[in-house]
């Protein structure tokens, strides 16, 4: 982690996250891409032997998890001792479509699409 | 009634009785934005016919019962609103209007509050200074040569200038309660879970949350509740029964257990802001709150933890700004790929960039382990030291940021410099828990455009779904300062 990044490796991460970088760019956060990763790889530091299998934002993911018992729900179900989980799966109207295709750069009414370049 | 000085709630209850009206209310505010704009940028849309035709609706209607009746309130634009241009900050997202309202948004308009505009902000939330919008800095009412902090800069400076006397930010790491404490305005970060993000454009979904700005305590409270409840709209907005922030505002301090992790004050705090700051805790100590000294071992690992975690998460929702249902597409592409590359390298600015990168990296093949799962432990050791402080106790209390508003241009050289920013922020942020940032006592400050003063800002962390305790101490410690007038 310690060495320098290389403009093809931020060319590579670049591509990945669908950027197209210029060579004076690819240099500039080359470096500051390595300075920054530098400092965020403090966090190798850490023990976190008591928390290894502990990646979620807060607690109560991991309480929906154990109670749902991973069964897809029924509408109905309702878990002992705690918070309805699940909803009526109800459909309602969603967006009104020609509102949003009047958002869109290239969008078709009549079809209910938005067109887009080739893809291959 | 200078309406410009006024709380909330005084303008509120003045329309109610009839001395104002909403439309001379919102005619007053959107005449001092005009007037301020141009120097001040707070905001980047303003909607006077939309304001003003609202406004009129709420003086025609026989009922003025809502909590914010004829309010007006400016909008972090990250906020959704119903056909009213939305940015983000960005120029990726070109003229494009929402189809929608945000959650808050319903719930604001349904109380009775008047939406006047949209607030300038860092791109897509990323920032703390403003500096990284796409539509030029804000700056600072109490010096316009310094930035108001970020990234929900302009909805803080809308409050301190006195052009609304409310408005909503977000809050990621800090984006609400670090440009309250530099803007000298209340600023607050609720429970994760306790407002709906439904309509927020989303940075990092395990650590936003909207929060609202006030130049009052008791005016911030009422907007959080306002805001807040479950939603159906959000998975993650959950809030069982959560007690009202305005309700027990005056039940004072006395036999409160508030913790201050000084180990952590130790260096890096400007000397300034650490004599407000303990004279301030010696307030709430004369006041009975019961003060003591608490350790967070993790808190070296917080602005690390969150520049992986958050910019991870980033990575993954900034990746629908693609050119094919909104917004900017770059024109020219022969392939759907070559289109979503050059419209987001067109559309998005370098600190976005920056960001994306280091969270694909975080996730990437051979890296994800070492880098976004490890942060994620690491986080949970930060949640369990704030756990282990607040079980006996109902808060911790920290400076907001270590040092007051900085000059634009100072920071944005070296963007760690710029991170280093949130360093007492970003903690809560990962451990989910109500943030609030109270103004205490300003600093002097040299030159300037203000009255030579500097705000400053305590902020106060509390329990999971405590946010009612952590406003009533803000109250307590906003009674022992000056009042807070807008500049």
């Amino acid at each position: 982690m310690a060495s320098r990044l290389t403009t093809d490796e931020v060319a590579h991460i670049a591509e990945l996250a669908r950027l197209d970088l210029s060579p004076a760019e690819r240099e500039m956060f080359a470096q500051q891409l390595t300075d920054i990763l530098a400092y965020a790889a403090t966090v190798q530091q850490a023990d976190t032997a008591s928390v290894a299998d502990a990646a979620t934002a807060e607690p109560r993911n991991a309480r929906l998890r154990e109670s749902s018992g991973g069964h897809a729900g029924t509408s109905e179900r309702r878990n002992p001792g705690g918070p309805e989980l699940w909803r009526h799966d109800t459909p309602v109207p969603g967006l009104a479509r020609d509102e949003v295709l009047a958002e869109a750069p290239d969008g078709v009414r009549d079809a209910g699409l938005f067109r887009v370049p080739k893809v291959l | 009634m200078d309406t410009r000085a006024a709380s909330a709630i005084l303008v509120r209850d003045a329309i109610r009785r009839g001395d104002l009206t909403a439309e001379a209310v919102v005619s007053d505010a959107l005449a001092r934005i005009a007037e301020a704009n141009p120097r001040l940028n707070a905001f980047i849309t303003v909607d006077a016919d939309r304001a003003l035709t609202a406004a009129r609706a709420r003086d025609r209607q026989p009922r003025k019962d809502g909590a914010l009746h004829g309010v007006p309130i400016a909008i972090k634009d990250t906020i959704c609103v119903r056909g009213m241009r939305t940015t983000a900050g960005s120029r990726i997202l070109g003229d494009y209007r929402p189809p929608y309202d945000a959650t808050v948004i319903e719930r604001l308009e349904a109380a009775g509050a008047v939406v006047i505009g949209k607030t300038n902000c860092d791109e897509f939330a990323m920032g703390s200074s403003t500096e990284h919008s796409a539509f030029s800095p804000a700056r600072n009412p109490w010096d316009e040569t310094r930035t108001p902090g970020g990234s929900s800069g302009g909805s803080a400076v809308s409050v301190a200038a006195g052009l609304t006397p409310i408005a909503l930010g977000s809050d990621t790491g800090g984006s609400v309660r670090q440009p309250a404490a530099l803007c000298g305005v209340v600023g607050a970060r609720p429970t994760y879970g306790r407002v709906s993000r439904y309509g927020l454009i989303a940075f990092a979904s395990s650590l936003d949350q909207i929060g609202p700005f006030g130049r009052t305590v008791a005016d911030t409270a009422l907007v959080q509740d306002v805001i807040g409840g479950p939603d159906p709209h959000d998975a993650t907005c959950t809030a069982t029964a959560s007690e009202s922030c305005i309700s027990g505002l005056d039940a004072g301090v006395r036999g409160l257990r508030i913790g201050v992790p000084r180990r952590l004050l130790e260096e890096g705090v400007e000397r300034g802001v650490l004599a407000s700051f303990e004279s301030s805790v010696q307030a709430l100590a004369a006041q009975g709150a019961e003060i003591d000294t608490i350790d967070l071992p993790h808190s070296r690992y917080a602005i690390p933890v969150y520049y992986l975690v958050a910019t991870a998460e980033a990575s993954s929702n900034l990746a629908r700004y693609d050119g094919v249902r909104y917004g900017l597409r770059a024109a020219g592409a022969s392939t759907v790929g070559e289109m979503y590359a050059r419209t987001r390298s067109a559309g998005f600015g370098a600190e976005v960039k920056r960001r994306l990168m280091l969270g694909t990296y975080a996730l990437s093949a051979g890296y994800y382990d070492a880098f976004y799962v490890k942060a994620q432990q690491v986080r949970t050791l930060i949640r369990k030291d704030f756990e282990r402080a607040l079980e006996h106790r109902h808060a911790v209390a920290v400076p907001t940021s270590p040092t007051p508003a900085f000059r634009l241009g100072e920071r944005t050289a070296d963007p760690l410099q710029m991170y280093l920013s949130d360093v007492f922020t970003v903690g809560p942020s990962l451990a989910g828990l109500p943030s609030i940032s109270v103004p205490i006592e300003s600093l002097p400050a040299p030159g300037g455009t203000g009255e030579g003063r500097l705000p400053i800002g305590l902020q106060l962390t509390g329990r999971a779904w405590d946010d009612a305790t952590v406003y009533r101490i803000a109250a307590a410690l906003e009674r022992a300062q000056p009042r807070a007038d807008p500049v």
